[in-house]
């Protein structure tokens, strides 16, 4: 236990540890000491006076927010002096501020709202002209609003120290001072909105949701973002059906204050005008509308008549749909067509680092592990691009506890600024240079493992035998690209890999190959476009394809049945590091249906028996059979995410050779990105990786 | 440099100021002909523990407006420290009324670079800059003239004078700001940074310059020194007051007959520096009030003028010695104008940091500018006062401090004159047709 110090406030007896400062020590016996500028993580500013608080036997009002606690000291937050104060704060902010609550985004929202109605004066004595700056356009997404502005520097901070972006300055002085890009006139950034979601005020406005609601006239769903592998938590804002907003204001989930473009603005895609809202069927070689249950029952009817004549199935799965559906399609395929010509696009070597693991302990790193490991390797991968979570995790980890972090990577990332070491090598090259670094890394006391695709089969045991090399405990994430790549590696949409990958006892034909397949009869795409890269090479085949866009894919199809998206239902996601978190249905996008309701009627349809497809059920019977997804449900059920148990022992290997990075940069996020307007239409757009 | 000086008066004591009048006071052989580097050389014979003692023996106190006691301040910088120690010259001479630190620059560079080598001494520094104003332009080409002379001399650079002490020095220019004056924020600018105030704790002796430990003082404090350590803390000490050594320049300006910079004793009486120093008040008037030391001190009237002009007993006349640039107001004086401008200032150097001054500054120049012309009610005046009271102590520099300062003297001392000026002008005032007048209200 650090030292505590005694001190009073407000006349209650506190301790706190050495170094708190006294607005947090106040927090912990309840008394709020009011603030702007202070935001928890980042640097102290003590410019919005707020928090001017009476010290006994100091002369001056102190502010709470950079004052430490000492021994004895006595602090009063309520007396005339300070309640005199703030009121005059309130005053001064008030003075230039325009007042437009009625048609400011924030009103309702705006904790100058809120200081005002609780600590401020009834009325203000000032009757001059006040300051007026034109309101400001940076970016498709970020609107900058000066007078509304109360200059606390949280958007600086976030921007710099949160991001490492350093976007935002502050231009002129006096009561002219503004908060300026940069780059001069716009942003040069990662159009993340991070700083329009920490602004106190409306001073900073999202491009896509101003002007468009109040904030109690909206439905909140909280659910987890569907575009990369990291799991953050995005709280949807839905008016009328649709999603108008997202962020998280509530700092809940495993990203706190965090989210990025993708996960803030990457939702229009739901409402794009190209969604299929309706059931197609090719006719005359032209895909028509037509009813779900017609082509429900054509399905049902073609796959019942195929597997009675034994015919060659082929199954494709979807790195962005549920544990459920995924878990759900498998059991399909297996038992219901009886094939285990399974897959999907395989984006990491999960099966490889579990079997590398067989026999350690405790050896899967969490996301939080990255905020609090002494040092953190990164191997082939552009965090800030591809996995930008995992990077303000590591940033965040050496701001506040000067962690050590190195990356290996093919090219020069953003992680350079403040690594311990950022080498760049030739691709291929990453592991031959570990041994250099071992004397390095063993000095800091633990470590963690960041690995991309282009570490696999081999080289992760090679990558786990250098970790136990180095004598100190090592834990490891092995990165996948989508939302759900990892759900689909322990769900079993693998060829040769049953849930909880088990090895499957007559391995089945691997994506490719079933592509390839010139005898293949029927093929089931799940929310995933594999023409786009590869034909089919079977001429006579029946072709279903499950999507919520008519991609390459679906346009080639038989029958198209659109599905909803990961922010239309209910289930549960598994991010890179195995982390399982439960999804939240937000809008309701017309006629289409869920990937697992669909499954669930076309299997009914054909008289198979594969359970209810409720998502509550079938997750039950992935707690109960999947290997390692035995997870606490109160943690789930109430938006918490779970860490899954490893498999702790021989895995087989499964074709590493079919594993590909997505590629995907900030702004592109596979069939998703091409359908949001939003991340196309920022200047940095689509981004590349590896050039910081 | 021709240079421009008059003879000192009897009154003056000479010490600082002693090579102002010798012809190319600036150049290094005058310098040297006459003392120059002689405290220093001293210095070089004394440990630094030794020097810092001397120092706090003269109880010389910082002379760029707060006044505080310059060997504490080098006796706070960790010597021990492994990080590089830096030797900072405040010459963002910028509080209005002030015009030292350039005389100083102008007529006895050497004197300043000689200083800043015993502190450089003292603390174990070898690096050193010396901030000068942005619109002291043609001074800060003189320091660089004076500098690179100085290397040429091997007073500067690698092994000083064959001594084995090294120390290079060169000017950074300011761009402008009265902020940049206050230490922390001329440490952000002197790095290329915005000119905003730092937190505080920590302080310039522990984390200063590019996160070193850091002296800084202002320019006339640095140019005490040498004198300090050639005739000893002792000496310097007796020449002013207890707690309040040495000489100090002070800085005539305003409705007297011969505005103009006098070294004096700490100590000398406030009415006798206007009278017998600067002529008196001009055009035969009477004195109304002085500003002691620059435009952030609180105004005395003249009856409170009667005392001795050191940190302590100006302090207990409820103002400040400042910065010594004296300013006096002669009967005629229009005060509520003088705030009005006082705050113009004021309102335009606000950095915008925190909220009282940023928003205070600017409100009061509002107001004030409306009272000076008549416009507004008795409420407003109180409203003046109540603002000044709301910034006081609550801002994040002494910047707020400096604007709420004179405001609450001036409208305590001379509320009268913001009525009487509410008054005529209302009766002066004759609407023009169809527009309303502003009412008065009591």
């Amino acid at each position: 236990m650090p030292d505590l110090v005694q001190l009073t406030i407000n006349g209650k007896a506190v301790s706190a540890p050495k170094g708190t400062l006294v607005i947090e020590a106040a927090k912990q016996v309840g008394i709020e000491i009011p603030a702007f500028c202070y935001y928890e993580g980042y640097s102290l500013q003590a410019a919005c006076r707020m928090c001017l608080v009476e010290v006994e036997k100091m002369p001056k009002l102190m502010p709470g927010c950079t004052l430490p606690v000492a021994e004895g000291m006595v602090v009063h937050t309520e007396s005339p002096k300070v309640v005199d104060s703030r009121k005059s704060m309130l005053e001064f902010l008030l003075t230039n501020h325009p007042l437009d609550c009625p048609v400011c985004d924030k009103g309702g929202e705006c904790e100058l709202q809120d200081m005002t109605f609780r600590y401020g004066l009834g009325e203000s004595r000032f009757t001059d002209i006040k300051q007026h700056v034109d309101e400001k356009q940076w970016s498709p997404l970020v609107y900058f609003d000066a007078p509304r502005c109360i200059l606390c520097y949280r958007c600086v901070r976030v921007c710099e120290e949160g991001m490492g972006v350093q976007a935002l300055g502050i231009g002129k002085r006096g009561v002219a001072t503004e908060i300026i890009p940069n780059a001069g006139d716009h942003l040069e950034c990662d159009e993340c909105g991070n700083c329009v979601d920490i602004c106190p005020v409306g001073a900073l406005t999202s491009g896509t949701y101003r002007y468009k609601s109040r904030p109690w006239e909206m439905n909140y769903a909280g659910t987890i973002c569907t575009h990369c592998s990291d799991g953050c938590k995005t709280t949807l804002s839905v008016r009328n059906g649709a999603i108008i907003r997202a962020n998280n204001r509530d700092r809940s989930g495993i990203n706190g204050e965090f989210l990025c473009a993708k996960g803030r603005f990457g939702y229009d895609f739901v409402h794009s005008p190209e969604r299929l809202q309706t059931p197609l069927i090719r006719k005359d070689g032209k895909l028509e509308p037509a009813s779900w249950s017609e082509a429900l029952s054509l399905v049902a009817a073609r796959l019942s008549e195929l597997k009675s004549r034994g015919a060659k199935f082929g199954v494709l799965g979807s790195t962005h749909t549920t544990n459920e559906e995924n878990y759900y399609l498998q059991k399909f395929a297996r038992t219901g067509l009886g094939t285990s010509n399974i897959d999907h696009q395989r984006t990491g070597d999960v099966p490889a680092l579990l079997d590398a693991l067989s026999g350690h302990e405790n050896a899967l790193a969490t996301v939080g592990d990255l905020y609090t490991a002494k040092s953190v390797l990164v191997i082939s991968s552009d965090l800030s691009q591809q996995h930008p979570l995992l990077a303000f995790q590591l940033r965040a980890n050496y701001r506040h506890n000067r962690a050590a972090v190195y990356t290996v990577t093919p090219g020069p990332v953003r992680e350079r600024d403040y690594a311990a070491r950022s080498v760049v090598v030739a691709p291929g090259a990453e592991l031959d240079l570990l041994p250099a670094l071992a004397d390095e890394l063993k000095k800091h006391g633990n470590l963690v493992i960041v690995f991309g695709p282009a570490i696999k089969g081999g080289a992760v045991h090679s990558l786990v035998a250098f970790g136990d090399s180095l004598g100190i405990p090592v834990k490891y994430i092995c990165l996948v690209s989508d939302s759900n790549s990892r759900g689909a590696l322990d769900m079993g949409l693998l060829p040769d890999l049953r849930p909880g990958y088990q090895a499957e006892a007559q391995p089945g034909l691997a994506l490719p190959e079933i592509l390839a397949a010139p005898d293949l009869d029927a093929l089931w795409v799940v929310g995933s476009n594999p023409f786009e890269t590869a034909p089919l090479a079977s001429r006579d085949c029946f072709v279903v394809v499950q999507d919520l866009f008519l991609t390459e894919t679906a346009q080639a199809a038989d029958v198209v049945l659109p599905s909803a998206s990961a922010y239309e239902k209910s289930g549960t996601v598994t991010n890179t590091a195995g982390e399982v978190q439960r999804l939240k249905p937000g809008p309701k996008v017309m006629g289409a249906k869920s990937d697992l309701e669909i499954l669930g009627l076309i299997a009914k349809e054909m008289g198979l028996d594969l359970g209810i497809w409720s998502s509550d059920k079938v997750f039950e019977e992935i707690r109960r059979t999947v290997r390692g997804y035995n997870v606490a449900l109160p943690v789930i059920a109430t938006g918490g995410a779970s860490p899954t148990t490893p498999v702790n022992g021989h895995v087989p290997a499964s074709r590493p050779d079919l594993i590909q990075d997505s590629g995907d940069t900030l702004f592109t996020s596979g069939t998703l990105g091409r359908y949001s307007n939003v991340l196309k239409s920022v200047m940095e757009a689509p981004g590349t990786l590896y050039k910081p | 440099m021709e240079n421009l000086l008059q003879e000192p008066h009897p009154l003056e004591t000479v010490l600082i100021s002693r090579r102002f009048r010798l012809e190319n006071s600036a150049s290094l052989a005058t310098f040297l002909a006459n003392e120059g580097f002689a405290g220093f050389r001293k210095a070089l014979t004394m440990t630094p523990d030794e020097i810092i003692a001397e120092v706090k023996l003269s109880s010389l106190r910082g002379r760029g407006g707060a006044g505080f006691p310059a060997g504490m301040k080098w006796s706070f910088v960790d010597r021990k420290s492994p990080k590089p120690k830096y030797v900072v010259v405040n010459a963002d001479e910028s509080e209005p009324g002030t015009c030292k630190d350039r005389v100083i620059l102008q007529y006895d560079p050497f004197r300043l670079i000689e200083g800043v080598l015993i502190a450089a001494r003292a603390i174990g520094s070898e690096r050193g800059w010396i901030y000068i104003r942005g619109e002291y332009r043609y001074l800060i080409e003189h320091m660089n003239a004076v500098i690179a002379q100085a290397y040429a001399a091997g007073w500067l650079g690698k092994d000083i004078q064959g001594s084995g002490m090294n120390f290079d020095f060169a000017t950074q220019s300011g761009a402008g700001a009265y902020e940049c004056g206050e230490e922390s924020a001329l440490l952000e600018s002197l790095e290329g940074k915005r000119g905003n105030p730092r937190l505080k704790p920590p302080f310039p002796a522990q984390v200063g310059a590019f996160q070193c430990p850091t002296v800084l003082n202002n320019v006339e404090t640095y140019s005490a020194a040498p004198d300090v350590i050639l005739k000893g803390g002792q000496y310097y000490a007796d020449l002013g007051t207890p707690k309040n050594g040495g000489t100090r320049l002070l800085c005539i300006s305003g409705h007297v007959n011969r505005p103009g910079v006098y070294e004096v004793r700490l100590g000398m009486n406030m009415l006798q520096a206007v009278n017998a120093l600067a002529g008196g008040v001009w055009k035969g008037r009477k004195l109304k009030a002085i500003v002691p030391g620059g435009s952030s001190c609180p105004v005395l009237k003249a009856e409170e003028c009667d005392i001795p002009m050191d940190y302590d007993s100006l302090a207990k006349a409820g103002s400040m010695l400042g910065s010594g640039g004296m300013v006096v107001l002669d009967e005629t004086t229009d005060m509520v104008k003088l705030l009005s401008r006082i705050m113009k200032f004021y309102a335009h150097e606000s950095c915008g940091w925190c909220i009282p001054c940023r928003e205070g500054t600017t409100w009061l120049k509002k107001i004030l500018a409306r009272l000076d012309d008549g416009v507004g009610s008795v409420s407003d005046i109180d409203t003046v006062d109540q603002l000044a009271v709301n910034m006081f102590g609550h801002t994040f520099c002494p910047l707020g401090d400096a604007a709420a300062m004179p405001t609450m003297a001036i409208v305590r001392k001379f509320r009268h004159e913001f009525e009487a000026k509410l008054q005529s002008a209302s009766q002066a005032f004759v609407p023009a047709p169809g527009t309303r007048s502003l009412p008065i209200v009591k």
